[in-house]
């Protein structure tokens, strides 16, 4: 599956949703579900924070593919890094660093990416392509 | 408006007022709870800015003009509203700012150039960053020392540490009034007069009293007083500080410019005499004479009648939130007004706030600039609904219920 069509996924599943609340409570069930980065893990290099809630990403690269693992204190902000590594996760660099996440914009939820909200994900996104960059 | 006998004190007429009120958000009727941020605006102020610039507009204090010498006395008699709303002894002390932050960076810089290394400053634990960093930035630049007045778990100033703190070193105690967390009402006479009683001088930051409470700075005997307009249902980037006038003729000026002068050649600068001698550059002329529309809005009720609506809410959501389980209270003094803030163990505050906002409900989450508060609590934040008198009974239980919907989601 291209990372294009891990996007196209995600879109058609949101699209079920009539109402704001089932989407959140979805992304909430994402960040509930989502592997805990270990304690130790959690330091302050791999911490990004925000005025509003922190992230913490580590991100390695293996066998010419990136895996990401993060975690956040706040659930919401969990949940939609739960989407951001759906996608991202076993891509190669070159794919991550020019790849372009509408599907944030398309299913309504930029709002959360937007610098302003300052909840720490618009920096992880960032953060996720220099890891990548520097991989390749 | 009428200026004798007050208006009857109804919300929902009161409500009719503010063209904000009536939005859906998301589908659903708007709930305004972030009151502490910001405050919506009545149409009489909204009307009188609509006025100002599609009819008197015109720079002040220069135009032999018409429209300039309109808009001149309509700046001017706002001042003199707000001079008498404050009851100051003359407009002369009434300064227009940006706003608070920008009252109290002026007071830090200016008065700041009188106090000498080794002066002391006192401000306490339930400051907003406003009313703690420009005294950090004079403590460096003048090598005085910064002292802060501890406060207890209910949210109520530590007053024997704070006369202990005092001595002939303190030169200025800079607190706020009412805590934009916390909700505290600090009993700011008693702060008033222990600090005159050792010679020092008393700002008090009102960015969240004016809004709420009579304020008679003459009664107070505050030497500062600072507040914005926004709060109080006028414009944004528009405030005042009230000094009092022998203060503010010692004091040098703060930014230089166009207004603020008497005479300039490249030799000397003579400086322009009281208010103007702190507002350089045009203004926020607009803004100035709204905030004097808003205040004159206020002014139509009796102030007891707002507060004591507002008490009745906060009160009302205090209750209603206590019976939660896992439900932590930030700000329990006895003496608070309409700001309740919580947190909810295993419950992040941003999550709460975004499943709020999608209910149509605007609460502010986070630390509300008053990380040192956070700090003592050992809290990332908290979730505030801070009430204006425009907020009602009904929309608290629409809230509650939004609250528990949105525990049983992330729990």
């Amino acid at each position: 599956m291209t990372l294009e069509d891990k996007q196209q996924n995600i879109i058609e599943e949101f699209s079920m949703f009539d109402d704001w609340m089932q989407k959140y409570e979805y992304i909430i069930e994402l960040g509930k579900d989502l592997p805990k980065i270990d304690e130790n893990k959690k330091t302050d290099e791999r911490l990004i924070q925000g005025c509003q809630s922190n992230v913490w990403l580590d991100s390695s690269f293996e066998n010419g593919k990136m895996t990401y693992k993060a975690d956040s204190d706040a659930i919401i902000t969990k949940g939609i890094i739960g989407l951001l590594i759906q996608v991202l996760n076993e891509e190669k660099p070159e794919e991550i660093v020019k790849s372009d996440l509408h599907f944030i914009n398309d299913i309504g939820l930029h709002e959360h990416l937007s610098p302003t909200r300052s909840n720490g994900l618009a920096s992880m996104v960032k953060k996720m392509k220099m890891d990548a960059l520097k991989a390749i | 408006m009428e200026a004798q006998g007050k208006r009857k004190f109804s919300v929902r007429e009161i409500r009719e007022d503010f063209p904000a009120l009536r939005q859906l958000i998301y589908g659903k009727n708007l709930i305004y709870f972030d009151n502490g941020a910001t405050s919506q605006k009545p149409q009489y102020v909204l009307d009188a800015i609509n006025r100002y610039y599609s009819k008197n507009n015109a720079n002040i204090h220069r135009g032999v003009h018409h429209l300039s010498q309109q808009a001149t006395s309509d700046y001017e008699d706002s001042r003199k509203f707000i001079a008498s709303y404050l009851n100051a002894n003359s407009s002369d002390e009434i300064i227009f700012t940006k706003g608070t932050t920008d009252g109290i960076n002026l007071v830090a810089y200016s008065y700041g150039e009188l106090l000498k290394e080794g002066d002391e400053i006192i401000i306490s634990t339930m400051e907003h960053h406003s009313n703690i960093v420009p005294w950090q930035m004079l403590c460096q630049r003048k090598k005085c020392v910064l002292k802060v007045i501890p406060i207890t778990k209910k949210g109520d100033l530590m007053m024997d540490e704070y006369e202990k703190l005092l001595s002939s070193k303190t030169k200025l105690v800079a607190v706020t009034h009412i805590s934009n967390t916390l909700g505290t009402i600090n009993p700011i006479k008693e702060i008033i007069e222990k600090a005159h009683a050792v010679g020092a001088k008393v700002l008090i930051d009102g960015a969240q009293s004016i809004q709420h409470k009579k304020i008679d700075v003459r009664e107070l005997d505050c030497d500062f007083f600072v507040f914005s307009s926004h709060k109080v249902f006028g414009p944004t980037g528009i405030g005042v500080l009230y000094g009092k006038e022998h203060l503010l003729e010692k004091m040098p000026p703060y930014q230089g410019g166009g207004d603020m002068i008497k005479k300039v050649t490249f030799e000397k600068t003579t400086y322009n005499e009281l208010p103007y001698k702190f507002e350089a550059g045009t203004p926020h002329i607009a803004g100035g004479i709204c905030l004097g529309k808003a205040l004159e809005y206020v002014n139509q009720f009796n102030i007891e009648d707002i507060e004591k609506h507002e008490m009745m809410l906060a009160d009302y959501a205090q209750d209603l939130l206590s019976t939660f389980e896992d439900m932590n209270i930030i700000g329990e003094s006895k003496r608070k007004t309409s700001v309740v803030s919580f947190i909810i163990d295993d419950v992040h505050p941003f999550d709460l706030g975004t499943l709020l906002d999608k209910q149509g409900i605007a609460v502010r989450t986070g630390h509300h600039c008053t990380q040192p508060l956070m700090d003592f609590y050992k809290i990332p934040g908290t979730v505030r609904a801070s009430f204006a008198f425009y907020n009602t009974k009904e929309e608290i239980d629409v809230f509650i219920a939004a609250v528990e919907k949105g525990i049983s989601m992330l729990k």
